[in-house]
């Protein structure tokens, strides 16, 4: 799902998060609020432990705030049960991961085919659709490939190629060049930025990396759980 | 079709641990098949017995004998059909470790009343005739290449000396289970003989077998019999052949139960084992289980997944013990055939051997498989890294 560039795509009110620590409740999110436009590239900075993650978790579906709205493409995800969400992320969110997260016992190929499985496309439309999403990767002599037998840059160019395959909303990205050498982390990173520039998708990005975070049309620190600066 | 396919490559992804895996369970699957069979073989003699047979003993104990007298008697109770006798002779084929049961016999009427034990019209005819001939079950006369016309001796124990019989028949079992293990003889030979040597022990059995016309009037024909030697110097004790045999295994309940007892053992502790193993798998695993959960796979899925392998590697194990279980039956057939005439895995053992696997399988898919349900995914996927 694309939209136009002013459209907001994402809408966070409020949202707060703690964790339980014993009889202690830590505040990990604070009363945060922001949107995010279709076709964004946003990158979210911070020093460790300030939420990033725990945000970008929770935009993903795979966590729950506390308090406060998540609104995505019209649909409040914290309104949605458990059985809801995983459907819901089935469709509309697309998860890259720092250490790639690739099953593997799975080809290139099935690791990406993996999302389309819980739809209702037949045998040859997903062979199709992957064999688009790893040509877009540049991958394709790679599908018969095991993750063992990959190195680190391309295994994330399978992970980002599962995390599209499904045309989803938003790609959540986590740390995506944190595990890899410079020149791998920049052709993740112009290949991220192709995805936004060039199919219009809406991307949000956990960095460290400064070089990573340039890449972003938008960047958003956040300290101690707080939002620092919110810029327009 | 996928998650057949995820299970297959999940359950050899570490091959040397699946591998250990399944030849545990094989071996647990393989003790706990033979020691149910020999449970089960214990009460072979029971479950073969006849209902249409009688067996009356000395009322005090069995090493007490009968006297001879007895059969025309017995023979004229109501619902009697026939009567035949033997005694347990308890010979010796050159030393104790060569152990076979052999019987002094009434020939034609105890051959009439076991028609499991079959034996040609010429080798029949050749034994009634002969008063030292012998005839005996295939598999001892495997055991000792015995052939008809050969010259055995028995060394005497109850009734001592050395006993010469001559080979003239070789029985085989109608039924596969019936024993063909046994040595018979005249009971003639053995009482003409000790009138000359041991005259006190002349003129005496050590059981009847009385064949009835009805078996539901077994009870009734029991207690007929008994009251006939009421108050005699050998009372009797007439029960069907079921009880006859039970009494026996019952002198070894205690040992049976303990040999049961063992086999549900073995199976709990490869429980434990597999039970250990999938929990270490799933423990791996759970960082896939949340990526999988994150692109929208159900608790279901996974739970499919972690408890199929589980499932996949018990069943492999349990096919292969099965396996395993024949040549090894075959083994104690062949190489303990004196102790186990009869050595055969029924089609229930079998069923119960896979139904063990399984159980196994399922017992030790049930924590593993309850945490990659309930695993959330965001505290999965902290665990990678």
């Amino acid at each position: 799902m694309t939209g136009s560039a002013t459209e907001v795509v994402v809408s966070i009110r409020n949202l707060s998060k703690a964790y339980r620590r014993g009889d202690q409740s830590v505040p990990v999110l604070e009363d945060i609020s922001f949107d995010i436009r279709a076709g964004e590239f946003l990158a979210l900075m911070g020093p460790s432990g300030s939420g990033k993650s725990t945000l970008l978790n929770l935009l993903a579906g795979i966590d729950s705030a506390d308090t406060g709205s998540i609104v995505i493409d019209g649909t409040d995800i914290t309104k949605l049960s458990q059985a809801e969400l995983a459907d819901w992320r089935a469709l509309n969110v697309g998860f890259i991961f720092q250490f790639y997260n690739l099953i593997p016992v799975l080809t290139a190929f099935e690791n990406v085919e993996l999302p389309l499985l819980l739809t209702n496309l037949s045998r040859r439309e997903r062979r199709e659709h992957v064999e688009t999403a790893l040509s877009l990767v540049n991958l394709s002599d790679r599908a018969d490939h095991r993750p063992s037998q990959l190195s680190g840059g391309q295994q994330q160019r399978v992970a980002i190629a599962r995390a599209m395959i499904t045309d989803p909303a938003i790609l959540v990205a986590d740390e995506p060049t944190g595990d890899l050498d410079r020149q791998s982390a920049e052709d993740i990173l112009t290949l991220m930025d192709r995805l936004v520039t060039r199919f219009g998708k809406t991307v949000v990005m956990v960095t460290h990396d400064p070089r990573a975070a340039e890449k972003a049309f938008r960047v958003l620190h956040l300290e101690k759980g707080l939002l620092n600066h919110v810029p327009a | 079709m996928f998650l057949l396919k995820f299970i297959f490559r999940n359950a050899f992804r570490h091959k040397l641990r699946t591998f250990l895996t399944v030849v545990g369970v094989a071996v647990a699957i393989l003790a706990f098949g033979m020691l149910r069979t020999l449970v089960g073989l214990w009460y072979l003699g029971v479950e073969t017995s006849s209902a249409s047979r009688l067996v009356t003993r000395n009322a005090i104990s069995l090493i007490f004998p009968l006297p001879i007298s007895y059969e025309e008697r017995i023979r004229q109770v109501s619902g009697v059909k026939s009567v035949s006798f033997g005694s347990w002779f308890g010979g010796i084929y050159i030393n104790e470790k060569n152990f076979f049961a052999n019987f002094a016999i009434d020939p034609k009427s105890y051959l009439d009343l076991y028609p499991e034990f079959v034996l040609s019209p010429a080798e029949r005819l050749a034994f009634l005739r002969d008063r030292t001939g012998a005839v005996v079950g295939a598999k001892t006369a495997e055991r000792f290449g015995w052939k008809v016309g050969d010259q055995v001796v028995l060394k005497g124990t109850i009734y001592p000396g050395q006993w010469e019989f001559v080979i003239r028949g070789i029985y085989h079992g109608a039924r596969k289970n019936t024993d063909e293990t046994q040595f018979f003889f005249h009971w003639d030979y053995l009482n003409e003989t000790l009138k000359k040597t041991v005259p006190r022990q002349a003129d005496e059995v050590g059981y009847y077998v009385i064949g009835v016309k009805n078996p539901d009037r077994a009870a009734e024909i029991s207690k007929a019999v008994d009251a006939l030697f009421q108050n005699s110097l050998a009372e009797t004790l007439t029960e069907t052949e079921r009880a006859f045999q039970m009494s026996f295994v019952s002198m070894t309940d205690a040992l049976m139960i303990a040999i049961q007892i063992v086999s549900y053992v073995v199976i709990v502790i490869i429980m434990v084992v597999a039970a250990n193993t999938m929990a270490m798998t799933a423990r791996e695993r759970i960082a896939e289980y949340a990526t999988m959960k994150s692109l929208g796979f159900g608790g279901t899925h996974i739970a499919i997944i972690v408890f199929g392998e589980s499932l996949l590697i018990t069943a492999l194990g349990g096919v292969l013990g099965i396996g395993m279980t024949f040549p090894a039956a075959h083994w104690v057939e062949t190489q303990l055939g004196q102790f186990f005439p009869v050595f055969d895995i029924s089609p229930a053992t079998i069923w119960l051997d896979f139904g063990a696997a399984l159980l196994v399988g399922a017992v030790a898919a049930i924590f593993p498989t309850w945490r990659g349900y309930t695993i959330k995914v965001a505290d999965g996927l902290r665990r990678i890294g």
